[in-house]
C-alpha cells in the first residue's frame, strides 16, 4: 500500500522537476501528464486502502480530462511551432515586464 | 464495496446550469451547419438570450430555494451529493452570468476594428502568410468564441457549487480549457496572443496537477471526496494528518493559481496583456469570482474544522499578494499589465475577507459575515475590472489598441468621457469613498479585524496606500501630462461596448453610494450548506 503512494510521490516529483527544467514545450507537457498519472496511481491506491470506489472512478475522470487537455495543449503548441518554427519555451519571451 | 446508487437529478434547481451547457452545445451545432454570414448574428443572439434566461432562472431558483435541514442556511445538495445549490452558490452563479452577459457584449463589438470583432480571422493560418491575408481580406472572424465562452461559464458555475473534490476538479478544467484557447485568438499582435495562450496553458496544467495531487492526498486522509465527510473525518481526527496537511497545501496551490495570488501570480500579467482585451475583461472578472466561490466552499465546508492549519498560510499569501501586486504595478509601463498587477493586489484584499469570522452566530447583529463581505467585494471587483478593460479597448491607433501608459498622456483633453470614466474606475480600485471599492474594502477589513487578523488588515491598509499612488499616477498622466505628438485616438464604440461600460461604471457608483441592498442580498444568501 504505502509503496504505491511513495511511487506516486516519486513520479509526481519527477514530473514537477521536469516541468521546471525542460525547455521543449512538448516535453514540459509530457511531464504534466506524468504528474496527472502519478495522481491516478495515488487515487487508485487509496481506493484500495479505503475499500471504496471513489478513487477509481476519479481516475477515469482524470483520464478523460487529461485527454481533453492534450487536445487543447497540442493545438496551442502546434500554432506556436508553425509560427516560430520552434517549440522551445525560452523562445516565447515577447511578454515580459 | 458499496453498490452503485443512481443519483437523482434536481432539474427544478439545476436548470440554469443545464441551460448554459445546452446553449454551448447548440452553439457548436450552429457553427457546424449555419452559413458563414448567419453565424455571427445567430451566435450573439443565442448567447445573449440564453445567458439572460439563465440569469432569470437563477433569480427564480434563489427565490424558491428551500431551507436546508439544520440551521439558517438555505439550499439543496443535488446530483447525488456532487453539487450544492445554496445561497453563496446562487449568488456567484448570478454574478458570473451577469459578467458573462457584459463579456458577450464586448466579444460582439465590431465597430472598434473596422467592422470585425477582436478575434482572429483564421487562427490556424500562420501570421504573415497568404492564408492569413486572404482570411483578413474576406473579413472572416472566429464565431466559435461564443460557445467557448459558454462552456467556460458552465465550468465556472460547476466550480462554485461543487460539493466534492472530483466535481471541483472537473469544473476547474471545464472553466480553464476554453480560456486557454480564447487567450490565443487575438486578431492583432497574434504572436503575443499565442505566447499568452502557451504560458497560460502550461502553467494552468501544471497547477491543476498540484490540485489533483491534493485531491488524492485528502481522499487518502478521509476516504471520501465529499466535503461533508472530509469535515467529519477532520472532526473525528481519523486518518493520517500528514496526508491532510499536504493535501490542503496542494489544493491551495491549484486554487490560488486560478485567482492569481502571489507567489502564483506570474502568469497574470502576461496572459492579461497578450489575450484579446474582451477575453481579458471577461476572464479577469468572472474567473476570479468563480474561483473565490470554490475557495470559500472548500476552506469553510471541507476544511472548516481545521482552520488553524490553513489560516496562517492564507495570512502570508494575502499579505504577499497585496504587496507584490501593488509594488509591481507601480513599475509597469503597459496599462493591461498594470491592471493585471492591480488584480493581484485585489486578490490579496479578497483573501483578507476569507480570513474573517464565518459563522453568523459569533457576530453582533448588523455585522457582516466573511462570506457576505467576500461576495460583495467580488461583485464590486467584477464590474469595475470588466469596465476598465473595456475602456482600454477604446484607446487605439492605426496598429490597434494602444496600451502603453505614456501614450495615454492628454487623454483627458482628447476624450473627457473616456478619461473620466477610467479615472472613476481607478479611484474605485484605490478605494476612495463613494465608490464601490471603498465599501468592499471596508467590509473585508472589518470581518478580518473581527476575527483577530489585525496584522493582515494593517498590511492591507498600507498596501492600499501604495496602490492609491499608482492609480493616481495614471490619472495624472491622463489629465496633466502634455499629449505626445502621435497620441492615440479614442474610437467611439457601438452600443454593445458602450452598454457594458455604462453598466460597469453605474454598478461601481451605485454600490458605492447605496451598498445596502446588495450587502443584504449577500447576507440573505446565508452560509454554505453541507
Amino acid at each position: 500500500m504505502t509503496e504505491y503512494v511513495v511511487l506516486s510521490a516519486i513520479l509526481f516529483t519527477i514530473g514537477c522537476v521536469g516541468v521546471l527544467t525542460r525547455r521543449n514545450a512538448i516535453v514540459v507537457f509530457m511531464c504534466v501528464e506524468l504528474m496527472l498519472n502519478a495522481c491516478n496511481l495515488a487515487l487508485v491506491a487509496f481506493a484500495r486502502q479505503h475499500g471504496n470506489l471513489d478513487g477509481q472512478v476519479a481516475a477515469f475522470f482524470v483520464m478523460v480530462v487529461a485527454a481533453a487537455e492534450v487536445v487543447i495543449g497540442l493545438a496551442i503548441i502546434m500554432t506556436i511551432f508553425r509560427t516560430r518554427r520552434s517549440a522551445s519555451v525560452d523562445d516565447a519571451s515577447l511578454l515580459k515586464y | 464495496m458499496t453498490e452503485f446508487v443512481k443519483p437523482s437529478v434536481e432539474y427544478a434547481e439545476l436548470w440554469p446550469l443545464f441551460l448554459v451547457f445546452g446553449l454551448a452545445c447548440l452553439g457548436v451545432v450552429v457553427e457546424a451547419f449555419a452559413p458563414r454570414a448567419a453565424r455571427y448574428p445567430a451566435q450573439v443572439l443565442l448567447t445573449l438570450g440564453g445567458l439572460l434566461a439563465a440569469l432569470v432562472g437563477v433569480v427564480l431558483v434563489a427565490r424558491d430555494i428551500t431551507v436546508h435541514a439544520e440551521g439558517a442556511a438555505r439550499g439543496i445538495i443535488a446530483m447525488g451529493g456532487t453539487l450544492a445549490v445554496d445561497g453563496p452558490a446562487l449568488f456567484i452563479w448570478g454574478l458570473v452570468l451577469a459578467l458573462a452577459l457584459m463579456g458577450t457584449l464586448l466579444f460582439a463589438e465590431r465597430q472598434l476594428d473596422g467592422g470585425v470583432t477582436a478575434f482572429a480571422g483564421q487562427a490556424a493560418a500562420v501570421p504573415g502568410t497568404d492564408a492569413e491575408t486572404r482570411a483578413l481580406a474576406a473579413n472572416r472572424e472566429h464565431t466559435e468564441v461564443y460557445p467557448l465562452m459558454l462552456f467556460s461559464v458552465f465550468g465556472m458555475m460547476i466550480f462554485a457549487s461543487a460539493n466534492d473534490l472530483l466535481t471541483m476538479f472537473v469544473g476547474l478544467e471545464v472553466l480553464s480549457l476554453p480560456l486557454y484557447l480564447l487567450s490565443g485568438l487575438a486578431r492583432r499582435r497574434r504572436l503575443l496572443s499565442q505566447e499568452a495562450a502557451l504560458k497560460y496553458f502550461l502553467l494552468g496544467a501544471f497547477s491543476s496537477g498540484f490540485f489533483l495531487y491534493g485531491v488524492a492526498m485528502v481522499y487518502g486522509f478521509a476516504g471520501s471526496m465529499q466535503f461533508a465527510e472530509i469535515n467529519e473525518a477532520i472532526r473525528n481526527s481519523v486518518g493520517n494528518r500528514v496526508l491532510l496537511v499536504v493535501g490542503i497545501g496542494l489544493l491551495a496551490v491549484g486554487l490560488l493559481f486560478k485567482v492569481g495570488a502571489a507567489p502564483f501570480q506570474a502568469w497574470t500579467p502576461d496572459v492579461y496583456q497578450g489575450a484579446p482585451t474582451p477575453v481579458t475583461a471577461f476572464m479577469s472578472a468572472a474567473t476570479k469570482v468563480a474561483a473565490f466561490g470554490a475557495i470559500l466552499r472548500i476552506f469553510y465546508v471541507a476544511f472548516g474544522a481545521d482552520r488553524w492549519s490553513w489560516q496562517p498560510m492564507l495570512w502570508i499569501i494575502a499579505i504577499l499578494s497585496m504587496f507584490v501586486g501593488a509594488a509591481l504595478a507601480i513599475t509597469q509601463t503597459d496599462m493591461k499589465r498594470l491592471l493585471a498587477y492591480s488584480s493581484v493586489a485585489h486578490t490579496g484584499f479578497i483573501l483578507t475577507g476569507v480570513l474573517g469570522v464565518q459563522a453568523a452566530g459569533d457576530l453582533a447583529a448588523g455585522e457582516v459575515t466573511s462570506t457576505q463581505a467576500v461576495l460583495f467585494y467580488l461583485a464590486t471587483y467584477g464590474f469595475m475590472t470588466l469596465a476598465a478593460f473595456a475602456l482600454v479597448s477604446l484607446v487605439r491607433d492605426a496598429g490597434g489598441e494602444v496600451s502603453t501608459i505614456s501614450r495615454w498622456a492628454g487623454l483627458g483633453k482628447e476624450s473627457p468621457m473616456v478619461a473620466g470614466a477610467f479615472a472613476f474606475l481607478l479611484l474605485a480600485m484605490a478605494g476612495i469613498p463613494l465608490t464601490s471599492g471603498f465599501v468592499g474594502k471596508l467590509a473585508v477589513f472589518s470581518v478580518a479585524l473581527a476575527a483577530g487578523a489585525w496584522p493582515v488588515v494593517v498590511a492591507a491598509v498600507v498596501a492600499s496606500i501604495v496602490a492609491a499612488f499608482l492609480y493616481v499616477r495614471v490619472i495624472k498622466v491622463m489629465y496633466f501630462d502634455e499629449p505626445v505628438g502621435d497620441g492615440p485616438t479614442v474610437v467611439y464604440p457601438s452600443v454593445l461596448t458602450a452598454t457594458a461600460i455604462a453598466v460597469g461604471v453605474a454598478a461601481t457608483l451605485v454600490l458605492g453610494v447605496l451598498p445596502g441592498p446588495l450587502l443584504d442580498l449577500a447576507g440573505v444568501a446565508g452560509g454554505f450548506i453541507r
